[in-house]
């Protein structure tokens, strides 16, 4: 058995980390609050972005001349993987699931004798550089970013859009968690280049804002080819705002956890403690009163 | 005689009220909304967004960077990209 010493010193090491992890899942609880706030805040102008490009993409869908954004380049052959994921880890399963779902698409694709490559916005999606060493762009640093800026997202939209005109790639995906509630989170994929009809809102693209005798200024194609690079900004953005929600949901939950079991163990260490005093003291007694029946 | 106006950026949305008359930095120049406009969609270059709230009041200025307005049957929706 260990020694009284032992036993108290490692109780008192499990107290710390339940100290610690107390406080970070308090903190994890207060910036959830914000940063769901954030990802609400930002839905309004996403959807109403959305329902634009879905009505003005349903009009001029299949035209001649439409922005490879949204007709894409006529090749399928190689596919960038976007994986966003957070800064930090102790977030729980938060990371891995992201760079799991991002993983067996890259293997479905590859199967499919598609080449893959990966552009990781965060830096826990760093664990594909060792699985695929050779396929990864562009890893762009983002550890100073407190609270996700429209700006950041349209950094990293910016020199995806950039490598697309240049051909780096045919099909964009971007996986990111979303999130659900403080409990759960769940990690998608979603195809943002070319616009694809899957990301388009069905409903929003049955909104009646076609039906209506709309002017244009400059001309549709114009309007559109703006939008549709801002669209891509929007859904990275989205997706920022989405992770950093679902990160925060994600450590509260594995700080709750991590607190209950140093507790168990706090209990189970100071019953264990108390057992090898006691034990210890019951020793002693017999040694006094045998020493003392000897005389 | 109401127009019912919104400003929206990809962080939040900034106003959704009543006014008389919106002023809005087109592409192609500026234009003015009034309740009733036709369906109409724009971008929009850099520059002001003047608000007036009522017909004869002094119209509020807000600086705006790219996006574009929509004017539909429920009124006008800008999506700014930025408030500078």
């Amino acid at each position: 058995m260990a020694s009284l010493k032992a036993l108290k010193l490692r109780r008192e090491s499990v107290k710390s980390t339940q100290k610690i992890t107390k406080a970070m899942k308090m903190v994890a609880a207060a910036k959830l609050r914000r940063a769901q706030e954030a990802a609400t805040n930002g839905r309004p102008y996403a959807e109403r972005l959305e329902r634009v490009v879905a009505s003005l993409a349903s009009r001029l869908g299949g035209g001649a001349g439409v922005s490879p954004l949204l007709a894409g380049t006529g090749k399928d052959q190689v596919h960038l993987l976007v994986v966003a994921t957070s800064e930090r880890g102790l977030a729980g399963a938060f990371n891995t699931n992201i760079v799991r779902a991002a993983r067996r698409r890259a293997e479905d694709l590859i199967a499919q004798g598609k080449t893959v490559k990966f552009f990781l916005a965060g830096k826990k999606g760093r664990v594909l550089r060792r699985l695929y060493p050779n396929a990864i762009v562009a890893d762009p640093d983002l550890s100073g970013i407190k609270t996700v800026g429209f700006g950041d997202a349209k950094a990293v939209a910016d020199d995806l859009l950039r490598r697309y005109a240049a051909g780096e790639f045919d099909v964009a995906e971007l996986f990111y968690a979303k999130f659900v509630s403080a409990l759960v989170q769940e990690p998608v994929g979603q195809q943002i280049i070319p616009v694809s009809a899957a990301t388009v809102n069905p409903q929003a693209a049955a909104a009646p804002v076609a039906d209506a005798v709309v002017e244009y200024e400059p001309s549709e194609e114009e309007i559109l080819d703006e939008l549709l690079p801002r669209n891509v900004t929007v859904q990275v953005f989205r997706a920022m705002l989405e992770n950093a929600a679902s990160e925060q949901g994600s450590r509260m939950n594995a700080m709750e956890n991590a607190t209950r079991n140093a507790g168990d163990m706090i209990k189970r260490l100071s019953i264990q403690y108390n057992r090898a005093r006691q034990a210890a003291i019951t020793t002693e007694l017999v040694e006094i009163i045998s020493g003392a029946e000897a005389l | 005689m109401a127009l019912h106006f919104e400003l929206v950026t990809p962080e939040r949305l900034v106003r959704s009220e009543e006014v008389h008359m919106v002023v809005v930095p087109g592409t192609d120049g500026d234009f003015s909304v009034l309740e009733g406009h036709a369906p109409f969609m724009s971008t929009i270059r850099d520059g002001a967004l003047s608000i007036y709230r009522t017909k004869d009041g002094a119209a509020e200025t807000l600086p705006i960077r790219g996006g574009f307005a929509e004017v539909n049957a429920t009124g006008l929706t800008v999506l700014a990209e930025q408030l500078s």
